[in-house]
């Protein structure tokens, strides 16, 4: 089942990066990310995989195909600069290095052992979220501020007119 | 079931709550003003950022030998400390003196709007979270709290195309390095089994701390903050977000979050990674190095003031990052008490750049300084003050600073690097000097035509304190440096 | 069961194929979906990592990347849309106006 899931996840990520039409890119996203929320699943994460599935690939997703459908994007073709192609390339061959050490290291890494005992209901709503309201309270504080600014960011950006 | 609700400290968080409350204060009351009573609200802003700070200043008790201090909260999420105060009371004076700064400007653009100021002082309530995070995830979402409001205020004059370009530019770049942040400290995680600074230095110090994952997250946790505080090779955002951004955000980007991401990069490394110092010195002495050459030598042919005071910044980063590898109790100190000469110097800096560049921002080439010692003497001195201090001239805080910086390095025996560092500084004299110089010695060109400068009293009062700020810190240096030593004791 | 190996290697491809699309698209909109990737990829790190710890303290970041993931969406499509009204196009090689 994971590596079904996997190599969907995958594929759709590749096509999502070759894809020069913004809503086929959206639309193979929307894969990937219903591919990982199966993957959650499997890892018992299973308010996680939900809200995967509500924010994420619901409203996230939503507002950029949204947008994309409002501006009404053409593309355009046009030659790369030839810094621009040099960059790429750089990019391409740093990022594919670190992967490559990444990869590696991980294979060869011992990690800390499980924790002894079990919780109970791993991963469920009544799990994750009484730690959110006992012992992480103030990161859900924040985050609440942080809806706040990006609200108001949003509103004065995006409004037509503001007097 | 049963749950068992932990001791909620709220008092560890007061000056945050306050701001927050002023925050949404100034948006309820923005409805309510007609338009030319919004530079109230910035007056109202300021009032929170100054009782925030004397909440900050009288948390725990005074500064000095505390044993109140450090306080742990919520879960060891947050901790007060001599630390966080400190760098608090710098972020809040940054703050201030932006707001100062911004209410002329924002009248000229015709977008006084109480959005504004309150994103503003968002973005001061997540540099805050990140001075005062104990945790991975404090700090991250103080980050990402900071970052947002800086994103919108970036492009906040939404009519100049420059502004949207560099406010897209940095929201790419910036989530892009959000992204690395992340993953390292997602390994960090996967490496030690927890997100808590203490309990990550617990476990490398008894347990496997050669792993690879916990060097990868570390690296990566590199990339994100060296994008944050904008070292090379992570500063290719610097340069044009700063020239795009509206002046008064330029002058507070530089400062205060450039401050915060500091706070939160010496407290991640020097207290949940000591352990691993081997490794990431030897990264950091590196990217000090290219930092400041390379800030220093891209200054040097520009000629637009404010991409020219970006590269500075860049090259001022470089020189923070040389105290950073020192690591012990000096250099920390000396990274508080520049943060806080630089605070006043560039702050300042920009001030005048915005009084030179007028209504849409558009004198800010070095030839609209010429000429400009002889007809506002006093602008002029203001600014030749502020140069002096960022090249590091006595008797002003920027030589302090610099001297306390390079000092604590040779200290602990990073003659090399301290020496890039000198030349550099005598590099960066060329650029700062051609300012001066343009300013006292350069006949006015004949095509720049001289308005006259118009100053607000809220202008004044900004170059005022900045102005003393200078003085005070660099020619009565004792009590500021007492006070940056005793910062350290909680670590 | 799926060695916790596989769930890392998973990530990491998923997360390089992000940073690669970052530098080889020109849509600013793809770009951001490139990003939104890259956080998911790391999600899945911290979930992982969370059930072979036997820890839920990787859940509760994850719930705080999502909603970060959000508002930055918000942001980020907001940002695009102001661009958008000033000058017809998305493509960031039109837009880099401005020197790198």
């Amino acid at each position: 089942m994971f590596y079904i899931l996997g190599a969907g996840a995958v594929l759709s990520a590749l096509s999502m990066v070759t894809n020069k039409r913004p809503v086929s890119a959206a639309m193979s996203l929307i894969v990937t990310m219903f591919c990982l929320a199966g993957l959650y699943v499997l890892l018992d994460a299973h308010l996680i995989a939900a809200l995967q599935i509500i924010i994420y690939a619901g409203a996230i997703m939503v507002l950029f195909l949204f947008v994309i459908m409002l501006l009404n994007i053409q593309e355009k073709e046009g030659r790369l600069a030839g810094h621009k192609i040099f960059l790429q390339f750089s990019g391409i061959v740093i990022v594919g290095y670190i992967f490559i050490k990444v990869v590696k290291l991980i294979g060869g890494s011992n990690l800390p052992a499980r924790m002894e005992g079990s919780i109970k209901g791993f991963g469920t709503t009544s799990a994750v979220g009484e730690m959110l309201f006992t012992d992480f309270l103030l990161p859900f504080e924040i985050a609440s501020v942080l809806l706040l600014a990006a609200m108001v960011g949003a509103v004065i950006l995006a409004k037509a007119k503001i007097d | 079931m049963e749950i068992l609700i932990p001791t909620i400290n709220l008092e560890s968080i007061y000056p945050e709550i306050l701001i927050t409350v002023f925050a949404i204060l100034v948006l309820l009351l923005q409805v309510f003003t007609s338009l030319p009573g919004r530079k109230q609200l910035g007056y109202i802003s300021l009032t929170g950022i100054v009782l925030a700070s004397i909440i900050v200043l009288t948390q725990g008790g005074a500064f000095g030998e505390n044993t109140a201090l450090p306080i742990y909260s919520f879960s060891n999420l947050w901790v007060v400390d001599n630390f966080s105060r400190f760098f608090k009371l710098i972020i809040l004076i940054g703050t201030g003196l932006t707001v100062l700064i911004s209410i002329k400007y924002l009248k000229d653009e015709g977008i006084d709007h109480g959005e504004y100021y309150s994103l503003i002082l968002f973005t001061t309530i997540g540099m805050m979270i990140m001075a005062g995070g104990s945790d991975l995830i404090t700090i991250f979402l103080g980050i990402e709290l900071m970052s947002i409001s800086l994103y919108v205020l970036t492009g906040y004059t939404r009519k100049r195309l420059l502004s949207n370009e560099s406010s897209l530019k940095y929201f790419l770049l910036g989530s892009f390095a959000t992204c690395f942040l992340l993953y390292g400290i997602s390994l960090l995680y996967g490496a030690t089994g927890t997100t808590n600074l203490k309990g990550i230095s617990g476990f490398i110090s008894d347990a496997n701390f050669g792993s690879p994952v916990l060097i990868i997250g570390m690296v990566l946790l590199l990339i994100g903050f060296g994008f944050k505080v904008a070292s090379v090779p992570f500063h290719m955002w610097t340069p044009d977000v700063y020239e795009g951004a509206p002046a008064p955000i330029t002058a507070f980007m530089s400062a205060s979050p450039k401050a915060a991401a500091f706070a939160a990069f010496l407290r991640v490394f020097i207290e949940a990674l000591p352990s691993l110092q081997g490794v990431w010195v030897d990264i950091i002495w590196v990217l000090a190095a290219m930092t400041m050459t390379a800030g220093n030598v891209i200054a040097l042919v520009q000629d637009n003031v404010k991409r020219m005071l970006a590269y500075s910044s860049i090259a001022h980063a470089g020189y923070i990052l040389v105290a950073f590898i020192s690591t012990d109790k000096s250099g920390i100190a000396s990274i508080l008490y520049y943060m806080l000469a630089y605070t006043f110097m560039n702050i300042g800096a920009f001030a005048i750049v915005i009084i030179i560049g007028g209504k849409g921002e558009e004198k800010v080439h070095v030839k609209d300084y010429t000429g400009l010692g002889y007809r506002y003497p006093l602008t002029a001195a203001a600014m030749t003050l502020f140069l002096l201090s960022l090249t590091g001239i006595p008797p002003t805080a920027g030589f302090m600073g610099k001297l306390y910086l390079f000092s604590a390095a040779i200290k602990s025996g990073y003659v090399g690097l301290v020496t890039i560092a000198v030349l550099n500084s005598v590099i960066s004299l060329y650029y700062y000097l051609k300012i001066i110089v343009a300013m006292y010695l350069k006949e006015p060109e004949l095509d720049v035509a001289h308005d006259s400068l118009v100053f607000s009293p809220a202008m004044v009062i900004a170059l005022i304190i900045a102005v003393c700020g200078v003085l005070l810190v660099g020619i009565f240096p004792s009590p500021y440096i007492a006070m940056a030593q005793q910062s350290y004791i909680s670590f | 069961m799926v060695p916790l190996n596989h769930y890392l290697y998973l990530s990491a491809i998923l997360f390089s194929i992000g940073a690669v699309g970052v530098f080889t698209t020109r849509n600013a909109m793809i770009i951001y979906m490139c990003i939104e990737l890259m956080f998911n990829a790391v999600n899945l790190t911290f979930i992982a990592f969370s059930k072979f710890l036997n820890n839920l303290d990787g859940h509760i970041f994850t719930f705080m990347v999502m909603t970060v993931a959000a508002a930055e969406a918000a942001v980020g499509l907001a940002i695009i849309i102001s661009m958008f009204r000033n000058k017809e196009t998305v493509n960031v090689d039109e837009i880099n106006l401005m020197k790198g």
